[in-house]
């Protein structure tokens, strides 16, 4: 071929946009084209929970259109180009009939939501939100509806059920836990964020799952296991993200959790690349905006001809409920050590120390909120440097 | 006085107004903001801010 086969990114999400941004700082002339299943319009994920507090509907939350993000980072955007297969020997894409070559390829094509299996007529009605399409469709129904059933008392859920009581709607969360984000927060921290969820008007009904949806006259009649029946005008189902690896493995590319990487994003494939929500890198998933970011600062490197391995330091996350400024840095899985809890009211500060009162991790809530990043430097990172 | 905008959630950074909530001085330039300043609205660092041509 004359023509240099282009670098191809699979996703227009976050990582895939990021990536392709700071590609293009350091390298104006390699072809780039990302390809999308969606319609390749650029918005901010995390701010998918935000739109009630923040006045904004779908229109409102999307940043630029694909001809938009073209011109501005220089590359070509393949909307409604669902991939099909990866022949590594070849080096090309699959999209149906059609394929397209790659010098080097990246996966950058994200996570699937859990389905639970419910029984019912009414699974019309329940709704995941993954994606900006998704809140689109979300937002539409919705319109003339008043309450709301969250499936899932996560970080997702949370936010979810903080905004949309901004918003103005009825909501009641329902999950298997007895307490809020159970992977993500120390108990006391989460005491403290479902009292102020509370305080706003959220009822929770915890312990307990929904068995079925069902339509009602108006909206749907929400069966739970501990035999509560609720009325809801739509569900929304957030339980959960699982890395989309199957195309992948169907490839040959090693996969566990998610797409197998190490920390320079190389697959078990040559010049073949992951990260964001699809990836697992050196062992670890972490669906969150910051280790993507420090990646896709990392394979930008990469690709522009300095092979760079990502370090991600120390990686807070903030859960957005503005009822309950929360932070959370959790500790590493197994650490040793034990937690530290300062509490007043819906206040928590919670740290994370070892034996040597090294902290390790933390949680902060309310007023304690804001010493996140003061914390934040506490905290040892998570690659040595 | 320049404007500049956080990539991940679109939050503005306006030199004019700075941020005083924590602590930053109207006026106050972007590089004269300290480094480990994140977005109030998504927790990105300063990298993750691009400027922004204003009006």
């Amino acid at each position: 071929m004359s023509e240099q086969a282009p670098i191809v990114i699979v996703g227009t999400g976050l990582s895939g946009y990021s990536l392709a941004r700071e590609f293009r700082k350091l390298n104006r002339d390699v072809p780039v084209v990302l390809v999308t299943a969606d319609d390749g319009i650029s918005y901010s994920k995390p701010m998918l929970s935000t739109g009630f507090t923040r006045n904004k509907d779908a229109d409102g939350l999307a940043q630029a259109d694909p001809d938009t993000m073209a011109e501005q980072l220089g590359v070509e955007i393949r909307p409604w180009s669902v991939v099909t297969g990866i022949d590594t020997e070849a080096r090309e894409l699959r999209l149906g009939d059609r394929s397209l070559r790659y010098g080097k390829l990246v996966l950058a094509w994200g996570a699937d939501v859990i389905r639970l299996s419910l029984a019912g007529n009414g699974l019309d009605r329940v709704f995941s939100i993954n994606d900006l399409m998704d809140y689109r469709a979300f937002r539409k129904t919705l319109a003339g509806g008043k309450r709301i059933a969250i499936m899932g008392a996560g970080l997702i859920g949370c936010e979810f059920a903080n905004d949309l009581r901004n918003g103005g709607y009825e909501v009641d969360v329902i999950a298997p836990d007895t307490a809020l984000m159970p992977s993500l927060l120390p108990e006391p921290a989460a005491a403290a964020v479902q009292q102020e969820l509370e305080a706003l008007g959220v009822r929770f009904h915890l312990g307990t799952v929904v068995t079925s949806v069902n339509h009602a006259e108006q909206g749907v009649t929400v069966a739970l296991d501990n035999g509560e029946q609720l009325a809801a005008d739509l569900v929304v189902s957030a339980v959960g993200l699982r890395p989309r690896t199957e195309l992948a493995r169907a490839a040959g590319l090693e996969t566990a959790r998610g797409i197998c990487v190490n920390r320079a994003l190389e697959t078990s494939a040559p010049d073949v690349y992951a990260l964001g929500d699809c990836a697992e890198v050196d062992g670890q998933v972490l669906l969150y905006v910051l280790p993507l970011m420090a990646c896709a600062r990392a394979l930008a490197k990469t690709l522009a001809g300095e092979r760079t391995e990502v370090a991600y330091g120390t990686m807070p996350v903030m859960v957005k409920t503005p009822c309950c400024p929360t932070a959370v840095c959790p500790p590493p899985v197994g650490a040793d050590g034990s937690w530290q809890i300062e509490r007043d009211g819906s206040h928590v500060k919670a740290l994370f120390l070892s034996a040597a009162g090294e902290t390790l991790g933390f949680a902060v809530t309310g007023r304690f909120a804001m010493e996140k990043q003061a914390l934040a430097r506490e905290v040892p990172p998570i690659h040595d440097r | 006085m320049k404007k500049w905008q956080c990539v991940v959630c679109g939050l503005i950074y306006d030199e004019a107004e700075g941020w005083p909530e924590d602590g930053i001085e109207p006026g106050t330039k972007w590089e004269d903001v300290p480094e480990d300043w994140e977005c109030p609205d998504c927790g990105v660092g300063k990298e993750d801010f691009e400027m922004i041509e204003i009006g």
